[in-house]
């Protein structure tokens, strides 16, 4: 036995782990990928359909759409709090700004509140008689009731919550570059802007790679925020995502080898993301 | 090693997951009158699992008073009372009557989707024996019983066996501030023609006509209801709310009755962004006293009395019709060892004394409403039940129709609304769910 190989009995070890996680997680993880085989009402003896409802996803209108809803969702959750993060950490690092630890808890604390009460309260703002419609002077607005915006409105709430986690990830990130690095690209003359690039983004690969996994993964599972601040998918359905989809199949539309399909349909989807994302980020850092 | 126990790990998940999901499904036996038993003193020993959704204020208390009077009465039975709200125990109840600890008994909302899937799937007792043996089929008019009757096949309201009974009545009609009306000259309208002149001079005079919010897009079908009321005919409109074969979306009567809605929305009768205010807030709002009148149902009348006092008031709408319905009817499980028990329960909490507690408590008593001493708009929700509920102007709740029908009617509705569906597409839809729910599934 080379050195360093694990023994034998550190399977023994991690067996009580891995007990939980088999019942837990893997049984009703495969447990969903059978039923996902079935054309099931949830009451009635299932039969068998084997891959009609992954083909019928693929085709259907309804699934589509809340496919599309997610992947606008996933620039609102990911790609705008990892861009808006990175500019409120590089200016908090470079401006000393006096109580940085009250702006850092300030941005951070959206992720702490419970998504349900952030939807509660992004409702009243964004109500016809609410706050919003008084700053921008357009009274009786229905902008969660209205098609074309609906999705954009919980977008912005998504990318408001995400924020303060990317920001703190990335300001961790930049409390350990070496200050030598600052030093020398500053000898060279380098602006903020060049700063930036050369120093701070390379730097921060593994903590965009990690707040993109995190995100992405946020937007990919989506439910709390659209159910409670769009109910019922949203005016003409505009706000489906899959997790609601799941949801309305599998209780209510008596659809569970549906809403089955679509749930492993989600989990591969967010395995592919994460995976590329980890890649591109250098996971395997050298 | 490492790869083998993995793969053998697979393969026991698989195997335990492996057979046709769904149980067998037989049919619980018809038991005729004379072989069930009455005489709970008889019974031993039992205890009752209650899965119940009455929650709200007046609900639990009501429940509360009858489950203690049901126990000092009966010593030998003992009530399990396992309460959820509505949306939970919509959300659960499926699961539990289909698993191996189900309740003796569940409060199961009537529609397709829930009371028929289950009949379909044999969860519920028919209680045909239990309503002659008790009586209930005189107690109950037929109106109300039809809307908890199922055939076996459980995809048609209204035909077939009795799989339930409920407390309580609801109807969805007009509350009014009756301090605004009186402002504006007006006497409560009786005819649609006053209806419409109402709206036009509140509107004139700078009130909001119609308080209304649909971001739940619960609100638009009651509003929808009402424009039906208008311009169909009761029978037209129950055939469509259960489904009937004769039954058609696209006639003159519900273009009508389209154009209407349309109308009051573009007359500026309606509060402004309806679509994205909540029906809690918009009843809220009414309350307050913004609006002069506001569509909900009478679920509404203990909050909307400790908020406005004698200024709010209850409209039939003018005509026959009405949209309403029963609480949520109470039912026996299948695989309940104690049916009969179960049965007396139901007969308990269904008797006149108990229609006696429910209206001290601020429900709506689907019995004997009229005979419940009570005063202002309880008196006139009161009155209202007693009038719609036998008579044949009772319409059910349009989501009755096909297991999608709340989903497809109550987004319709709020498509026409928003203008991305005009008329005939919004009658399209409809008849096309209507269509897809006969093919049954």
């Amino acid at each position: 036995m080379a050195a360093g190989e694990p023994r034998r009995v550190g399977y023994l070890y991690v067996l009580p782990a891995l007990a939980v996680y088999g019942l837990f997680l893997l049984f009703p993880l495969l447990h969903s990928g059978w039923l996902s085989l079935f054309d099931w009402d949830g009451l009635s003896p299932g039969t068998w359909a084997g891959l009609d409802n992954y083909v019928e996803l693929a085709t259907e209108e309804g699934a589509a759409a809340a496919f599309g809803h997610v992947a606008v969702l996933v620039l609102f959750f990911a790609v705008l709090p990892v861009c808006i993060g990175l500019v409120l950490a590089t200016v908090l690092h470079r401006t000393r700004v006096r109580g940085l630890p009250f702006f850092r808890t300030a941005l951070f604390l959206p992720q702490v509140v419970a998504m349900v009460v952030v939807a509660v309260a992004w409702q009243r703002i964004f109500a016809p008689d609410g706050v919003l419609n008084a700053v921008l002077g357009t009274p009786g607005h229905a902008w969660l009731g209205d098609e074309s915006t609906a999705l954009l409105a919980v977008g912005v709430v998504g990318t408001w919550v995400q924020t303060g986690l990317a920001m703190v990830l990335f300001l961790g990130g930049i409390g350990k570059i070496s200050g030598d690095l600052f030093d020398a690209v500053r000898m060279d003359g380098a602006g903020p802007v060049r700063e930036f690039r050369t120093v701070i983004l390379p730097s921060l690969r593994p903590e965009i790679g990690v707040a993109l996994t995190l995100t992405v993964i946020a937007a990919l599972r989506t439910f709390d925020l659209v159910y409670m601040m769009t109910p019922q998918g949203g005016p003409g359905g505009s706000t489906t995502v899959p997790a609601y989809e799941i949801y309305q199949r599998a209780f209510h539309g008596g659809q569970v080898g549906s809403a089955a399909a679509m749930g492993v349909t989600i989990t591969l989807l967010a395995f592919a993301v994460t995976f590329v994302i980890t890649r591109i980020s250098g996971g395997e850092r050298r | 090693m490492k790869r083998r126990s993995s793969t053998a790990l697979v393969l026991a998940a698989f195997a335990l997951a492996a057979c046709a999901p769904g149980g067998s499904s037989d049919r619980p036996a018809d038991r005729p009158a004379g072989e069930v038993r009455t005489d709970v003193a008889a019974m031993g020993e039992v205890t009752l699992t209650v899965w119940d959704q009455e929650t709200r204020a007046g609900q639990e208390e009501q429940i509360t008073r009858l489950n203690e009077q049901f126990q000092r009465a009966h010593p030998n039975i003992r009530i399990n009372r396992v309460a959820r709200s509505f949306d939970d125990l919509r959300n659960t109840v499926k699961l539990g009557l289909s698993g191996n600890e189900a309740p003796d008994i569940a409060q199961v909302n009537n529609g397709k989707q829930d009371m028929g899937a289950f009949v379909k799937a044999g969860l519920l007792v028919p209680l045909d024996g239990y309503a002659q043996a008790y009586g209930w089929t005189n107690r109950y008019p037929e109106s109300v019983r039809r809307l908890a009757s199922y055939p076996d096949s459980g995809d048609a309201l209204g035909e077939g066996k009795l799989y339930g009974v409920p407390q309580t009545g609801e109807l969805v009609g007009i509350f009014y501030n009756k301090t605004k009306l009186a402002e504006l000259g007006l006497t409560p309208p009786t005819t649609w023609a006053e209806f419409d002149a109402a709206l036009a001079k509140a509107k004139a005079a700078g009130q909001l006509p119609i308080q209304f919010g649909n971001l739940e897009k619960s609100a638009g079908p009651y509003l929808f209801g009402v424009a039906m009321h208008r311009h169909s005919q009761p029978a037209a409109e129950i055939a469509l709310a259960t489904g009937r074969p004769e039954a058609s979306w696209p006639t003159d009567a519900n273009r009508a009755a389209a154009r209407q809605l349309l109308d009051w929305a573009g007359q500026g009768y309606l509060t402004p962004g309806f679509a994205g205010l909540k029906n809690d807030d918009s009843w809220a709002n009414f309350a307050k006293g913004e609006g002069v009148f506001h569509i909900n149902g009478t679920w509404l009348t203990p909050d909307l009395k400790a908020a406005m006092g004698d200024s709010a008031g209850f409209l039939r709408p003018p005509g026959e019709s009405i949209t309403g319905g029963t609480g949520l009817p109470w039912a026996i499980s299948s695989k309940s060892k104690n049916p009969d028990a179960a049965a007396a329960y139901l007969n308990f909490i269904t008797s006149p004394e108990a229609m006696k507690v429910l209206g001290e408590t601020a429900n709506l008593p689907v019995l004997d409403a009229a005979q419940q001493p009570a005063t202002g708009l309880q008196k006139e929700v009161f009155d209202a039940w007693q009038s719609a509920s036998a008579s044949a102007g009772l319409v059910p709740y349009l989501d009755y129709a096909t297991p999608n029908a709340y989903e497809v009617v109550s987004g319709a509705v709020e498509q026409l609304l928003s203008g991305a569906l005009d008329t005939e597409k919004f009658l399209g839809t409809l008849q096309a769910d209507l269509d897809a729910g006969r093919g049954g599934r």
